[in-house]
């Protein structure tokens, strides 16, 4: 689904009033009828259904039964659950300020108009964007490769012995490095398309108080953009803790540092896909879900509310 | 605003509601009802009236054998669909299955994965096709394999895989290593192989049910018992600490490559020498050859390598079914393509096209045995992998829902090759992680 | 939740004739900040270069590894030619192989991407703007609602989606990959915002006096000025729907229909089957020949849709 792609979703926040609100009717219900008639259809129609789902057991000898709330009792106390949950807070903690950290310095020396050539930088930064996935994630497993790959090649060259990043120790954060890699071009443009609609006189007021560069950062640009550093970091968020494809595609290569329980997402695909265990994996994903917006909506609130 | 979000909501559940009923009728699965009778003259009729079938495999020499099955009978038309290899097939299959439709007239099915059909009936038993009676065209482990533990029939074996040592003569010839006979001189070979050449290994292992249950199969180890609903899993019999004992020395002293097997890492550990053996099934030829071609003329093949000096067990290595799932259609038909791929005609063409037969007429003829191949020197290599097929113990059985466990495999036993963990606790926690499974699954599982 | 953020400076979004703001300032972002041209800095431009080289050496990898050959890719450095330079070889290869499926889904990625991304700026583009123009029933649950659904894995939906569209017949169709394109909550969200900065709410009115039907109204005034928003969410769309993998890879069973992401997949998959034949090579080059479309959209469109996703994040 859609979903997958981190950057898919709007932030939990509602967008400006309407100019005029003197024509309140359903006529605007004509125009935002078609996106939510399918909308329903495939997002709320599965999430409806999983809802149901979560309340049965399915057995492969014995069939169905209503178990009620079990299945979420279960999923509170499932360790496999809460491990992989908090394998991604982790990667959320590192992973995320990195990735937007790198976009915002970028997208800050583009903006500053001192670099030679910006066009050309702002583009490549962005191109990695354009791979998917899972062509992103098979060049970059072959570049951590320790006996053929670029790793190991580096290795034999120089002489170092740079450690396996396929290893158990190591493999979240080559999980990370792919993502931000995919990510940082994206965010970047983000912030940098904020930067350049911050009104000029603000700068021209900077300059008569004399203030520096770096005051000028963080008085005039950072505030001014505050709200699309939100939005970056809710998608990054839901992003995170919908880690899937990365570790999908790298687990042919890592079976054993990574399992089929490594994200929560990837938990409940397998719950799905290799157990048949569809009323559990809807439970699960119905918990996360819920953990997920909670959080976005707690970002949200504090990072909006911070000096406004 | 109170009322008309409520509105808003109303309109929202009548839509999911409009879903729902559309999947109401995709629900849980239902009971087969005894052994369908097809007989030889309703094939024919199927024949002669023609029609559409709709094959899910990934086997490639299937192409042509569709081809010709096809002009053999021109009203029939052979719909061959890759849905995907191994795994992913069955992940499709399920889906279709579970929403009872698109389900395909013949799937392709590994006999690790056939239990968990059989016992659901979601395979068709052939047994009143006559199945029954083609017993004696192919070798016992794949015949073993399609009956899944139960009395039916649920598939005909269409390729085996009985194992046996494939090497790399140049590299044992260059340091001077003797081809092992045991797995104790492999051991021993290990070791020297990684003395004479640090980048070098014996063979690649990175955890691998399939390759696990393999050598505990050829070890005597029975880990699995099934009886119907009844199940028990030991990983703790004589022939698992045969195995244990001997794969625990190969990973603690780092003596396999931790690369995981087809991958592009592994292709390239082949080709250049720093893989140098691999115990797998009568399949590889063909993979060795389109995937590894740089070191044509250096690979040969040997007899598996034994647990105790001058025995002859050997164990199959993956090797699949084609099968005609339940919900399927035109199953006199897709008998007739079955029994003509697996049994006739197509059985021939698919020996050409590289793939390894399961039926005994080609193990045993003469020209299948003398074939000479130049990717191994010359080498009669058929000879060694028919005797092994023939050596094959046909009391082993897999878990009714063996997918799910393999599925799990690195999750516990995999580990042993990151971790201090040892084999036998790995293999001991696959054991109670699967017990769990089944147990929640409705089965009666003991340890 | 909350209702309205402004911007702590009061830039544009903020002042008071907002809604009359004149458009063509929208298309063209105000260049340079400073009065003068900011000097260039060579440090400056060697620390971002890092990240430069960061963002394009897997590039570099795959436009290498595409001049390879199966046997070359093994035996060679990855990040410098091999003897043969198979490029041209391969590409032709890519085309031909399989009795030239590529060719199919390429085909089909870009009918997915036509009526799908498509599709999904449309619905965006009349759904930002009832949004940001009405005021109706249930327009404030609208985001809610989205988010909320945005947020619950999509891998466990995946098996009741599949079990509807089944049920409807839509599985193993076309229509299974482009239906679930058509919605894209972050397009909606960016027309949302684009729709109330760059329609003056007192052209509608003027239309609508003139007796112009709401349809007209919307054709005639509202989209001509929404062509910059229109093209930034048709690029995120596009770049959604051309690497869409994990729902297809669910819908999908016949190959005739396959996207490319998931036969490039396939491809790669071929290795690991008895029989096989491993097409590494085959799989770099369609990796490479996938990917260039999209970066050519990119640099063609660079200035529509830089301007679209500012005017997006001007009310940030």
């Amino acid at each position: 689904m859609t979903t997958l792609q981190p950057p898919v979703a709007a932030g939990p926040r509602p967008a400006p009033p309407p100019a005029r609100r003197d024509r309140r009717s359903w006529t605007g219900w004509g125009f935002l009828g078609p996106f939510v008639a399918v909308f329903a259809l495939v997002f709320l129609a599965p999430i409806v259904y999983s809802l149901y789902l979560s309340l049965f057991r399915d057995q492969l000898i014995g069939g169905t039964t209503f178990v009620g709330l079990d299945n979420y009792q279960q999923a509170l106390r499932d360790e496999r659950f809460w491990a992989a949950l908090g394998r991604v807070s982790l990667f959320l903690c590192v992973q995320v300020p990195v990735m937007l950290g790198i976009a915002l310095l970028v997208a800050l020396a583009l903006d500053s108009g001192r670099l030679y050539g910006r066009n050309f930088f702002r583009v490549s930064v962005f191109l990695p964007y354009a791979v998917p996935a899972v062509v992103a994630t098979l060049m970059w497993s072959y570049m951590y490769g320790t006996r053929f790959g670029l790793v190991g090649d580096l290795n034999d060259a120089l002489g170092l012995s740079l450690p396996d990043p396929l290893s158990p120790g190591l493999v979240l954060a080559s999980i990370g490095n792919i993502v931000t890699w995919e990510f940082v071009g994206y965010n970047m443009l983000i912030f940098y398309s904020a930067l350049r609609v911050v009104p000029h006189s603000l700068y021209e007021a900077a300059e008569i108080d004399g203030a520096g560069q770096i005051r000028v950062i963080t008085a005039i640009k950072l505030p001014a953009i505050r709200g699309a550093l939100v939005i970056a970091t809710i998608f990054s968020i839901i992003g995170s803790f919908q880690l899937f494809n990365e570790p999908s595609v790298m687990q042919k290569l890592a079976p054993n540092a990574i399992t089929t329980d490594y994200t929560p997402n990837f938990y409940t695909y397998s719950l799905s896909f290799s157990g048949q265990q569809h009323n559990y994996s809807a439970t699960v994903a119905i918990v996360m879900g819920l953990i997920t917006m909670v959080i976005a909506y707690v970002v949200q609130l504090r990072g909006m509310r911070k000096g406004v | 605003m109170h009322k008309h979000s409520r509105r808003l909501l109303r309109g929202i559940g009548l839509v999911c509601a409009l879903a729902l009923g559309a999947t109401a009728c995709g629900g849980s699965d239902d009971g087969g009802s005894g052994p369908k009778n097809v007989s030889e003259s309703d094939v024919r009729a199927a024949l002669e009236k023609g029609g559409t079938l709709t094959v899910w495999a990934w086997e490639p020499t299937l192409k042509e054998v569709a081809a010709d099955f096809e002009k053999e009978h021109p009203g029939v038309e052979v719909n061959l669909v890759n849905a995907g290899t191994g795994n992913d097939q069955y992940k499709a299959l399920q889906n279709a299955m579970s929403a009872k439709k698109g389900v395909p007239d013949v799937a392709q099915v590994e006999y690790y994965a056939m239990g968990q059909y059989a016992l659901t009936k979601q395979l068709t038993d052939l047994t009143g096709f006559g199945a029954g009676k083609l017993a004696d065209q192919y070798s016992p482990g794949p015949w073993n394999g399609v009956k899944a533990g139960g009395e039916g029939v649920y598939g005909l074996p269409m390729d085996s895989g009985p194992m046996a040592l494939f090497y790399n003569k140049k590299v044992f010839d260059r340091h001077g290593i003797e081809v092992p006979t045991t797995w104790d001189e492999y051991v021993d070979a290990a070791r020297a192989l990684r003395k004479a050449d640090p980048k070098a290994y014996i063979t690649n292992d990175a955890g691998d049910a399939g390759f696990a249950t393999s050598l505990l199969w050829q070890a005597g180890s029975r880990p699995y018992t099934v009886d119907g609903t009844e199940v028990r899993i030991d990983f703790s019999d004589e022939g698992a600490k045969k195995y244990t004992g001997t794969w625990q020395k190969l990973l603690d002293e780092k003596l396999v490559a931790p690369v995981t097997s087809w991958s592009d890492e592994w292709y390239k550990g082949l080709g250049d020498g720093t893989i140098a053996t691999l115990a797998i099934g009568a399949w590889m030829p063909a993979n060795l050859a389109s995937g590894v071609k740089d070191t044509a003329g250096d690979w040969r093949v040997a007899p598996l390598p034994q647990w105790e000096a001058g025995a002859e067990a050997s164990a199959e290595n993956g090797g699949s079914a084609l099968t005609l799932p339940e919900l399927g259609g035109n199953e006199a038909l897709a008998y007739a393509f079955v029994e003509y791929a697996t049994a006739g005609k197509g059985v021939d063409t698919r020996v050409e096209g590289g793939a390894f037969p399961a039926t005994t007429a080609q193990l045993n003829s003469r020209e299948f045995q003398d074939t000479k191949f130049p990717y191994f020197g010359g080498q009669q290599v058929n000879k060694i992998f028919a005797e092994s097929a023939a050596n094959v113990a046909d009391d082993w059985s897999y878990l009714p829902y063996q997918v799910y466990a393999n599925s799990i495999f690195n999750d516990t036993v995999g580990k042993a090759y990151i971790s201090d963990t040892t084999l036998a606790e790995g293999l001991k926690a696959w054991q109670d992680a699967s017990v769990e499974y089944g147990n929640e699954q409705g089965f009666t599982v003991e340890k | 939740m909350t209702t309205t953020v402004t911007p702590a400076a009061p830039g544009p979004a903020a002042s008071p004739s907002g809604a009359s703001r004149s458009v063509p300032r929208l298309r063209t972002p105000r260049r340079g900040h400073t009065a003068g041209r900011p000097r260039r800095s060579v440090l400056l431009t060697v620390l971002t270069g890092l990240v430069l080289l960061y963002s394009l050496v897997p590039l570099v990898w795959l436009l290498i590894s595409a001049t390879k050959t199966q046997e070359g890719l093994s035996r060679s450095f990855g990040l410098w030619f091999d003897g043969d330079f198979a490029l041209w070889d391969n590409i032709t290869e890519t085309f031909t192989y399989a009795d030239g499926v590529f060719t199919r889904w390429l085909l089909n990625t870009v009918l997915y991407v036509v009526v799908g991304a498509g599709g999904a700026t449309f619905l965006a583009v009349l759904g930002g703007y009832a949004l940001a123009k009405f005021d109706f029933p249930g327009r404030r649950a609208v985001l809610a609602v989205v988010i909320g659904a945005v947020a619950v894995p999509g891998t466990a939906l995946a098996v009741p989606t599949f079990l509807m569209f089944s049920a409807m017949g839509l599985t193993n169709t076309p229509w299974a990959v482009i239906i679930p394109s058509l919605i894209s909550p972050f397009g909606l969200y960016l027309m949302w915002v684009f729709a109330g900065e760059a329609i003056p709410t007192e052209l509608l009115e003027a239309a609508r006096i003139d007796g112009a039907g709401e349809v007209r109204t919307f054709f005639t005034v509202a989209l001509p000025l929404l062509a910059p928003g229109i093209v930034t969410v048709s690029l995120f769309t596009m770049v959604a729907t051309w690497n869409n993998y994990f729902l297809p890879l669910i819908m999908i069973k016949d190959p005739d229909w396959y996207p490319l992401t998931l036969g490039l997949n396939s491809w790669n998959a071929q290795a690991e089957t008895a029989g096989g034949q491993p097409v590494f090579h085959l799989v770099v080059t369609g990796s490479l020949i996938t990917i260039v479309p999209l970066v050519a959209a990119f640099l063609l469109l660079q200035k529509y849709w830089q301007s679209g996703l500012a005017a997006g994040s001007v009310k940030e």
